[in-house]
């Protein structure tokens, strides 16, 4: 792997660009690997990269049945925050986040990284409560959470419409500084680099059709549409299709399958300085390095794979938008897409061995799994490799929504992400 | 927006009309209280999701307000049928829905 710099960039402007390498290798797949990863986003890449640098497991393949990073990697808002309620929450969230913070240096990757600061605005005494409440215990776990007066939050982010007479009126917020965004197809990229570079096979266009599985029960490897290939352990990182894979396995999982819709305006001069997010009215925006206005709606109320969601869900985000920034009812929105999240009961995820030995999991990140990627990456690596969770991811088993011991983020923040 | 058919209303309505209340078929127990962990983690949180063909409740909330369940493509999102309450699963779907089924 040839290391980006300035130097770089001056050596090939001078060759007419002509040295640049391929930033990842595209090899036909071997027969067995150690370990096979399923799903080829942002958690699946991170996952490899770990094995890769922290434990030194580079037989690795990271199987796609699409593009990389084409999933929800490229389909999310690109909001980065650790603000959650829960301490297990609280600990994965920060864990990532403390990652995003030189992950561009680590990965010689600008992954673009922008701590601009995450504020949730309250519009009732509800709201002042519950975010006052979520401040209290962040800063608890030692975690960034600052109260705002309406008049702050207004300095904060100039456009936000602080009138009284507003329909849903700002009465507060909670402002955590070090959230921020990110550029989501760079992160997969950076850390497909990285795997590829330490010997990590990345194989687009292979899709699994099967796990197979020992006389024993363990797991022997995987069947794709390019052939069987063995290992002795898969990890399922496959976002809404993770309950499609595990059933291949035999696990039934407490998952269903939402459409996900955001949408992006047309490029406008620099407006939006922070990631501004209403739980309440469910709206959320921030605004790309492109200048596009970046807007998060909701989830359809059924189970449904079709990646596109009902027009009535991009009306509601907007209806709010439009109503907490006057200033944005004329702009022309350019493009709308849906992706497919995978949601658990209590809208925490799932890292996790299974009960099939040799097969773990990562799914379940709902709505908010961006954010996560670095470590959910890092201690899901720990957990293939040592066949045991990482202390951090220990209480997101599978076993929770049998023992009862749940991490109820949906009780505390059911929207959002 | 789907369009959504109510067998009670004997009528296609927007999907604005309808809650969707879950998978369908799922037997509460008559006696949850004795129910072991493993089963009441199977009724409460597992669900099938299936890639396919699902079967689903739907409520016409701002209709009739009655429950009822439907047959679905999640790939498609396209209904194949819906039917009443209380009535069991259907053992076999309509013809015209062949290539979906065959799925």
């Amino acid at each position: 792997m040839k290391k980006y710099s300035v130097f770089a960039i001056a050596r090939e402007a001078m060759r007419g660009h002509k040295g640049w390498e391929e930033q990842w290798s595209s090899p036909e797949p071997k027969k067995e690997y150690d370990v096979i990863i399923v799903g080829a986003g942002g958690h699946g890449l991170a996952t490899a990269y770990y094995l890769a640098t922290v434990h030194g497991i580079t037989n690795v393949a990271v199987l796609e049945k699409g593009w990389l990073g084409g999933g929800n990697t490229g389909r999310n808002t690109t909001i980065i925050r650790s603000n959650y309620l829960y301490d297990e929450s609280a600990g994965i969230y920060d864990h990532a986040l403390k990652l995003w913070d030189g992950l561009s240096q680590e990965l010689n990757y600008n992954v673009m990284y922008s701590a601009r600061g995450v504020m949730m605005l309250a519009h009732n005494v509800h709201d002042i409560q519950v975010l006052k409440r979520h401040v209290h215990a962040n800063r608890l776990n030692g975690i960034d959470n600052e109260w705002l007066s309406p008049e702050q939050a207004k300095e904060f982010c100039p456009p936000l419409n602080i009138s009284r007479d507003a329909r849903y009126p700002v009465v507060g917020a909670a402002l955590q500084r070090r959230g921020g965004t990110a550029r989501h197809d760079a992160v997969a990229w950076g850390y497909a680099r990285g795997a590829s570079a330490r010997g990590v096979h990345i194989i687009q266009n292979c899709e699994v059709t099967g796990v197979k599985r020992a006389a024993n029960g363990a797991v022997m490897g995987v069947d794709t549409t390019r052939g069987f290939i063995g290992a002795k352990k898969v990890g399922v990182v496959a976002a809404g299709h993770s309950s499609v894979i595990m059933n291949m396995a035999g696990v039934r999982m407490p998952l269903e399958s939402y459409p996900l819709q955001a949408l992006v305006s047309e490029p406008v001069k620099p407006v939006v300085p922070c990631v501004v997010m209403s739980n309440t009215v469910h709206a959320y925006i921030s605004q790309s390095d492109k200048g596009e206005l970046v807007i998060g709606a909701g989830t359809d109320q059924y189970v449904s794979y079709s990646q596109t969601g009902g027009l009535h869900i991009l009306q509601h985000t907007l209806d709010a938008i439009c109503e907490m920034f006057p200033i944005f009812t004329r702009m022309k929105m350019l493009r709308s897409w849906g992706g497919i999240v995978d949601v658990t009961p209590d809208r925490s995820p799932i890292l996790a061995k299974t009960p099939v030995p040799g097969l773990y999991v990562n799914c379940g990140w709902g709505t908010g799994g961006f954010k996560a990627t670095p470590g959910s990456g890092h201690v899901f690596a720990h957990t293939i490799a040592k066949d045991d969770p990482h202390p951090i991811n220990a209480p997101f088993t599978i076993e929770r929504f049998r023992t009862g011991r749940l991490i109820d983020e949906a009780a505390a923040a059911a929207v959002a992400h | 927006m789907l369009l959504i058919r109510c067998p009670y209303c004997e009528e296609e309505r927007p999907e604005l009309e309808f809650r969707n209340a879950g998978e369908a078929h799922i037997a509460r127990s008559a006696n949850m209280a004795g129910e072991s962990d493993d089963d009441f983690e199977k009724f409460f949180f597992i669900r099938s999701n299936p890639k396919g063909i699902i079967y689903e409740r739907w409520r016409h909330m701002h209709g009739c307000a009655r429950f009822f369940n439907a047959v679905r493509d999640t790939v498609t999102d396209k209904f194949i049928m819906t039917y009443k309450a209380g009535e069991p699963k259907p053992s076999k779907l309509p013809k015209n829905s062949n290539e979906v089924v065959a799925k």
